[in-house]
């Protein structure tokens, strides 16, 4: 961190107590004496026309309370944050398994289960298209029949120079079509709220969800009220990473409890029904090219990539072109032809996964890179020195970096790391049956929402009567912590111990908008805000309290925990007795911060180009064992430049689980789809990473000091994950000298790989 | 139909009326209103409903509550005692092991039950019986630093529990 800053940004989370003795509650926890269940009957057959719902028999249960259809949606019964065109019950088409139906309200988990069985349909099922390519052709079945374009949801294009010319001009070109697999979140907490309406007509919704605020309109437009009469708290979350930016079982709660006559209603979608109708990584298929002259340079970079998107839009568009936007990673090209389509399948709903797209253009390119420096007869790293991006040049997209980027740095730690140092003698004494290498990726992340979208927050920081500080967070905290990084950040501002202060979840109710608890923005933004807002408070603070004091102006007095002192002296007066000076609406004070963007860049691409990124550079030591094709990760080591780092074991969090993620990603986790059905249906056939499976991480901090940042620091909470699997592929092909090319690298594939049959299965 | 079940949660006799077939974590959690124990899968893969029963760990989305007849039951509400953290609570305070917090009481659960059958554990031993919880957000890491840590803080002569 900054010399001077830090007193009270460091130390343990706040948070902590209240989860450690599972006194804290989440949206998941909320009961009362009487209450009712909610569940959806969900369709299970991935594309087909809806012709009758049958509701008469589930209604004749005695435990049910409502059996309700999309005839009884008073609103457009559509979902959507570009395009507006997911049911919240299917009233015409079902266009993936997960779609519901019916929505069943009963008086108890047992009641309900039961009557979801008894509400049935009747479907014409439709053709499906389960391959993205595949859908794009004429030939194949129509998912949206208003859709202009067929199958294709959004393209990006960007070309920059003479891509064509550039590469005959290249000494060594390298090829490869790459597919990542369609990665399920699996937070612990699955998909949970509770909603009723009040005493003054308001539907209260309480979930368990990254965006109240963008949630708040969607409920209102989809059931049809005004948007001052709902109301969404989000707690604390039980895992989200990115699973819930968006309306999960919102307004099917808001439905239900619409038709309760007041009664409180719960949702909380079981493992089974979490996978089934939740969101997921897009898989994506990429057709990468680079060209480099013989001294290493990159001269060209050609690629073309597919994301699957599911049926419906959500933020698929803007994934797939975050993708496109950092398809040429952390690195100086300047010709390029890049190629990104977002397509409409029956497959699971696509969405946002921490990394935003970003982590599947990500393995293209640094593959690629690898595959080069193979060609080039060129040391990996050196290879990524050459070329690496730093402040003033222009990235692929063609943005000029005015803004903080170590990533030449990150890169040069590695070389400079005793691992690689060694790499040589520690390959080399594999043990028997073992192949032992290394491998590296690299990465860049940008923070923030892209041009067009203003990435803003607004943020309330209270003194109350009491003489405490108090935080409105307007950011869910989904785990990550922000919300005690908050109070940490009025803390430091305000020379206030941040446990004798106050955080308030996000509350359509309380707080003030400020976007989605997302794109590595919760901190940048939101502390920005807290600091102004913050610093608001003090300037109150210290007027009063040098009223109070008989001292002329702010510049005698100063700020010290609990009070305010006359500088140079004892005399001191308690926060209690300066808020009973200030007028309660003086007590509260807001800011207001917006992340750097440049207009200029709208000309370049869907949405326009980020301007600020973070950057990382990673290392993986892995052992692959040739008997059973396990790969075990044996070391890590990322190196990560998201500016200034304020807490260290928070910073290191970030990291540590997003390489968590990334090994999951790399090796093991794969959500299996076929024609539209899921084989994938629980924790025993989906398998994320054990204490057995990830190692002991090292996480070096190229802090550069991002100007721009709330005490210098930049977005940590996705970077990370990109390197991963690049790291492991690119490990796996200097152990065993071939290379896997579809992804996750389980056993199986490993195996196949070896005994020269190819990538099956 | 209800029966009457009788056990001993988190120090103190309880004796109630209910179905036998419903599942421990159910009755834990929406009859006796301790929402500490959470679920996470439903079908015993995640951990996250640990419970100690008799000081053994089980998974309580997995148990009925006629499982609980005649037993010691301890959730994460009664790890602590006399409003005292637990050793291994403190741990994964100091050590940062938490961060969502929705795996986090199952994991204290398994660590207290872990500890006391091997209260001296190796890295590896820790890693290998911490294995059947799943945390999405940590990447273990600071899990095993707490729990070598706490059992370091027992075996120094704190509160074992």
């Amino acid at each position: 961190m900054r010399k001077g800053a830090g007193h009270f940004l460091d130390g343990p989370r706040l948070d902590a107590f209240s989860k450690v003795t599972g006194q804290e509650r989440y949206a998941a926890d909320e009961y009362s004496e009487e209450f009712f269940w909610a569940g959806a009957k969900r369709a299970l057959v991935p594309h087909a026309r809806l012709l009758a719902v049958h509701t008469s028999r589930a209604a004749a249960h005695p435990g049910v309370v409502r059996v309700l259809t999309s005839r009884d949606i008073g609103g457009s019964n559509r979902l959507g944050i570009v395009r507006n065109h997911q049911p919240v019950l299917v009233d015409e088409v079902i266009r993936h398994a997960g779609d519901p139906v019916a929505l069943v309200v009963a008086r108890s988990r047992e009641a309900l289960s039961e009557a979801l069985e008894l509400v049935t349909f009747d479907h014409e099922p439709l053709p499906g298209v389960f391959d993205p390519e595949e859908a794009l052709k004429d030939s194949a079945p129509r998912i949206h029949e208003d859709n202009g374009e067929g199958n294709l949801m959004r393209a990006v294009r960007v070309r920059r120079g003479d891509p064509d010319g550039a590469f005959r001009d290249c000494d060594v070109v390298a090829e490869g079509v790459f597919e990542t697999s369609r990665q399920e979140h699996a937070y612990l907490e699955t998909e949970a709220g509770w909603a009723r309406v009040d005493e003054g007509g308001v539907l209260v919704v309480v979930a368990s969800t990254q965006t109240p605020y963008r949630d708040r309109k969607e409920i209102a437009a989809a059931l049809g009220l005004d948007m001052n009469s709902v109301r969404v708290i989000a707690p604390y979350l039980g895992g989200a990473f990115g699973g819930k930016d968006g309306i999960t079982v919102q307004c099917l709660l808001g439905l239900a409890a619409l038709n309760t006559g007041g009664v409180p209603v719960k949702m909380w979608w079981d493992r089974r029904e979490s996978f089934l109708a939740g969101m997921k990584r897009l898989p994506a298929r990429m057709h990468y090219r680079l060209g480099a002259k013989k001294d290493g340079t990159f001269q060209a970079l050609s690629c073309r990539l597919y994301y699957d998107s599911g049926p419906y839009a959500g933020l698929t568009g803007e994934i797939m072109a975050m993708g496109a936007e950092h398809a040429g990673s952390a690195y100086r090209i300047p010709n390029v032809n890049i190629e990104g389509y977002c397509v409409y399948t029956n497959n699971a709903l696509g969405g946002p996964f921490r990394g935003f797209g970003v982590p599947q253009s990500t393995a293209g390119m640094e593959l690629i890179v690898g595959m080069a420096a193979e060609k080039l007869g060129m040391d990996p790293l050196e290879v990524r020195r050459i070329n690496a991006l730093k402040a003033g040049d222009r990235n692929c997209m063609g943005v000029e970096l005015k803004y903080s980027a170590g990533f030449y740095d990150c890169v040069d730690r590695l070389v400079e790391h005793p691992l690689w140092k060694g790499r040589e003698a520690w390959k080399a004494s594999a043990p028997p049956w073992k192949k032992r290498g290394l491998g590296v990726g690299c990465m860049a992340h940008a923070i923030g929402y892209p041009a067009l979208i203003p990435d803003d927050a607004n943020a309330r920081v209270e003194l109350t009567e009491n003489g405490t500080v108090r935080v409105y967070s307007s950011v869910p905290d989904m785990g990550q912590g922000n919300a005690g990084t908050y109070l940490r950040i009025a803390g430091e501002v305000l020379n206030q111990d941040p446990a004798t202060m106050e955080v308030v979840q996000p509350d359509t109710d309380h707080g003030l908008p400020s976007g989605t608890s997302s794109a590595s923005r919760t901190t940048y933004t939101f502390g920005n805000a807290v600091i102004e807002a913050a610093g608001g408070l003090k300037g109150a603070i210290l007027r009063a309290g040098a009223r109070s004091l008989g001292v002329e102006g702010i510049d005698s007095v100063e700020l010290i925990p609990g009070a305010v002192r006359a500088r140079g002296s004892a005399r001191q007066v308690a926060l209690r007795d300066v808020a009973a000076l200030i007028d309660a609406g003086d007590r509260s004070c807001k800011g207001y911060f917006r992340t750097p963007y440049d207009e200029s860049t709208l000309s370049i691409m869907y949405l326009g180009a980020h301007v600020l990124f973070s950057f990382g550079a990673h290392l993986a030591r892995i052992e692959v064992d040739t008997l059973t094709g396990r790969i075990d990760v044996v070391d890590y080591v990322a190196v990560t430049d998201a500016g200034r780092v304020l807490n260290r074991s928070v910073y290191d969090q970030q990291v540590q689980g997003s390489i968590a993620q990334g090994i999951g990603w790399a090796l093991m986790e794969d959500y299996v789809m076929k024609d539209g059905r899921h084989e994938t249906g629980d924790m025993a056939t989906y398998i994320v990473p054990t204490s057995l499976d990830v190692p002991d991480m090292v996480s070096a901090a190229v802090e550069s000091d991002e100007t721009t940042g709330p005490f210098g620091m930049k977005g940590i909470g996705e970077v990370v994950i990109s390197g991963c699997l690049p790291a492991i592929a690119n490990a796996f092909h200097d152990a065993c000298g071939v290379r896997i090319t579809r992804f996750p690298l389980t056993p199986e594939r490993v195996l196949s790989v070896l005994a020269g049959q190819g990538e099956k299965a | 139909m209800k029966r009457k079940i009788s056990f001993l949660l988190n120090g103190s006799p309880v004796a109630m009326e209910v179905d036998p077939s419903r599942r421990a974590v159910d009755v834990l959690r929406e009859d006796l209103g301790l929402t500490g124990t959470k679920e996470g899968c439903g079908s015993g893969e995640c951990g996250a409903c640990s419970i100690l029963v008799d000081d053994v760990v089980k998974l309580s989305c997995i148990m009925t509550a006629a499982q609980l007849e005649g037993r010691k039951i301890v959730t994460i509400e009664g790890v602590g005692q006399d409003g005292e953290l637990h050793p291994v609570q403190r741990s994964f305070v100091e050590r940062g092991a938490i961060q969502c917090g929705f795996c986090t009481p199952g994991m204290v659960i398994a660590a207290v039950g872990f500890l006391k059958e091997n209260p001296d554990p190796t890295r590896e031993e820790i890693r290998a019986g911490m294995s059947g919880n799943i945390c999405r957000c940590t990447g273990y890491e600071k899990i095993i630093d707490a729990v070598e840590d706490a059992a370091a803080k027992i075996r120094g002569g704190g509160s074992g529990g």
